[in-house]
């Protein structure tokens, strides 16, 4: 490249005019070229990222349409030879609890919503507290959510396990429900509490001058402008509750009927040995809604990801 | 909103005189009370307040409480009162090597997981900072799987994935070249029987499901810096090494360092994973402090003192690290 340069400038007819546009035509080329080539790579970097990534997934769904004898093969192959819909079929029948998967899914289900609900709506209360009014204990309180959110599970559950057995309410979901509200409050009111704040007040002072109460302005106002925020925080809510696996296996012990997702899961492979065409396809199942749930509200999610736990 | 009515506080009753104060409803004097003592942040605390307090505040008060008594299934069942017993559990926990063993455990793993969580996450983020718009889009999406993943699944899945008759990574491991330690040793191994494999699986599925919030913040804390900083670096011949450690580090700390302590936080508490990883609760030489704790209260004969007490040792160097959070928090100015 350097050596056509000094050429260049000394030419002063037109024939080296010509030869100096198409160096530096050459030159701008190469250039191209280099940048699409590092490109590229990148992008090959990025395919081979996302591959090592999917790896896993692919594998358990790949599984679980294998029949049993291509499980252990000498060399495994991605695909499945013999596509089956058998180890499916067994788990949504019943499997090894004699119960189908619907009633576990039913149960999750029923769990997750209720404290989705519950503890979005408690959380919002909260939040509209922290964001628009300055209080005595306003920053107390909100050191106190970045400290209980960090409270290892393992360790309350002991406690808990004794004061739910005295409330009866082992072998219950009302409390999974009560558990997995108090528990995903922090995150969600430190998030919601951004969206809350990002409602311009002018709007709020505005209806109310123009004579509408507090109740009003919160229905008709602040709740729509704060409805992007709910669904963002409320997909934590969600997974959590829907992954939760500590207060699960120690709280439903001995009524297998009453299990969710994750503990049958466990419960599925814990039982069935190497039946890894079912354990996988349990597992598909278990799977298969969160993400679902997770990339039809992705976007939302990245900023809300990032608002609500880089910034404390 | 309230703010700005509560203003002029006791003049809404006085107009209309003591004549017909009998109409004014007991919500409208409800809510005048409430304005006057500017109740209304209070009242709209109470219910979080309150939940949290019952569910997560008290328990802890309670394993305090419980980690000095010698409650265990007599008196979970009521047929004979816990009795106080002073520091009798603690005493009990440092001269029992099985909690030495499960501390290390805890700290060795935590210290493999966390370094490598986030220079997988770092370098991941640099890359989709450095891919067109689609392509990070897709790699991002694709990110957000393996973080999505259940804890559950994602541990099944890589117990199969590391099964010793006919899984991936031993026959993966075979097929390696020699000079990269691959061989036909590797056959047959079991990844689940003994603490250092175990732990090393454990690692690989942490770092996997761990790299992609790291990632994504890093990717959107990139963004916030100017492109000009990064030219300017290289026209003064900075190699990327020199422009992470030299622009992108230094203006990024804050993230860093939060993530850094996230991270230790929940690294050293980690427990589905491993739970599901060394098979329940049957090899004890692989219990990391969570674990042991857990099997300590739930496993019989239930002593839930001495879990608790494990339970308030665990707890506690949880909180000393969150210290370090909640400051770095505070800093950057979360509390506004």
């Amino acid at each position: 490249m350097t050596t056509l340069s000094p050429s260049a400038p000394s030419g002063a007819s037109a024939s080296s005019d010509l030869s100096a546009v198409s160096a530096r035509s050459a030159r701008r080329r190469r250039r191209l070229l280099t940048r699409r080539a590092r490109r590229a790579g990148l992008n090959l970097l990025g395919l081979l990222v996302a591959l090592i990534t999917l790896f896993p997934i692919l594998w358990m769904v790949s599984t679980a349409f294998k029949p049993a004898s291509e499980w252990y093969s000498l060399t495994p192959h991605p695909l499945p030879a013999h596509p089956t819909l058998g180890n499916f079929r067994a788990v949504i029948d019943g499997g090894v609890i004699g119960l189908p998967y619907w009633n576990f899914l039913k149960n999750s289900l029923f769990v997750t919503v209720v404290s989705v609900a519950v503890s979005s709506l408690v959380a919002l209360l909260a939040a509209i507290a922290l964001a628009r009014f300055r209080f005595r204990f306003r920053a107390i309180y909100l050191i106190m959510l970045l400290i209980v959110q960090m409270l290892p599970q393992q360790a309350l559950v002991i406690a808990l396990y004794i004061d739910f057995r005295s409330l009866n309410l082992l072998d219950s979901l009302v409390g999974l429900i009560l558990v997995y509200t108090a528990f995903a409050l922090p995150v969600t009111i430190w998030m919601l509490r951004n969206f809350v704040a990002a409602v311009p007040r002018e709007l709020e002072e505005a209806a109310a001058i123009d004579g509408a109460g507090p109740m009003r302005v919160f229905w008709r106002i602040l709740l729509p402008l704060v409805a992007p925020g709910l669904v963002a925080t409320s997909v934590f809510a969600f997974v959590f509750a829907y992954n939760e696996f500590i207060f699960a296996l120690t709280f439903l012990g001995t009524d297998t009927a009453k299990f969710t997702l994750p503990i049958y899961v466990q419960y599925f492979y814990g039982r069935n040995g190497a039946n890894w065409g079912a354990i996988m396809a349990a597992s598909t199942l278990f799977t298969i809604p969160v993400m679902t749930f997770f990339l039809l509200v992705q976007r939302r999610l990245q900023a809300g990801l990032v608002a609500g736990a880089v910034k404390g | 909103m309230v703010k700005t009515v509560s203003g002029r506080p006791g003049r809404l009753d006085s107009p209309a005189g003591p004549s017909s104060r009998a109409p004014v409803g007991f919500r409208r004097r409800a809510s005048i009370f409430i304005r006057r003592r500017r109740l209304a942040p209070y009242l709209l605390i109470l219910p979080s307040a309150a939940v949290i307090a019952g569910l997560v505040l008290w328990p802890t008060i309670q394993i305090a409480e419980f980690s000095f008594q010698n409650y265990g299934l007599p008196q979970l069942v009521g047929s004979s009162p816990a009795q106080w017993v002073g520091f009798a559990n603690y005493s009990q926990i440092l001269h029992d090597p099985e909690f030495w063993l499960s501390l290390r455990l805890s700290v060795l793993s935590a210290a493999a997981m966390v370094p490598l969580t986030l220079i997988v996450g770092t370098l991941v983020g640099l890359l989709l900072s450095k891919l067109g718009r689609k392509m990070a889009a897709f790699v991002s999406s694709v990110s957000i799987l393996a973080w999505a993943t259940p804890a559950v699944s994602a541990s099944v899945i890589f117990v199969w994935l590391a099964t010793p008759d006919g899984g991936v990574v031993d026959w993966f491991l075979t097929k390696l070249p020699a000079w990269l330690g691959g061989g036909a040793h590797w056959a047959g191994f079991s990844w689940t029987n003994a603490a250092l494999p175990a732990y090393a699986l454990a690692t690989a599925l942490v770092v996997w499901t761990g790299f992609p919030f790291i990632a994504i913040a890093v990717f959107a804390g990139l963004r916030t810096i100017p492109a000009e900083l990064f030219e300017s670096a290289r026209m003064d011949g900075a190699g990327p090494w020199q422009i992470f450690w030299r622009v992108t580090y230094p203006l990024l700390r804050p993230i860093f360092q939060v993530l850094f302590l996230l991270s230790v936080i929940w690294d050293f508490g980690v427990f589905t994973q491993v739970f599901i990883i060394i098979g329940e609760l049957g090899q004890r030489d692989e219990y990391n402090l969570g674990i042991y704790e857990y099997a300590t209260a739930f496993q019989l004969p239930p002593a839930y003192g001495l879990a608790s007490a494990l339970a308030f040792i665990l707890t506690i160097i949880l909180l000393i690290i969150t210290v370090g959070y909640v400051r770095a928090s505070v800093r950057e100015g979360a509390l506004r």
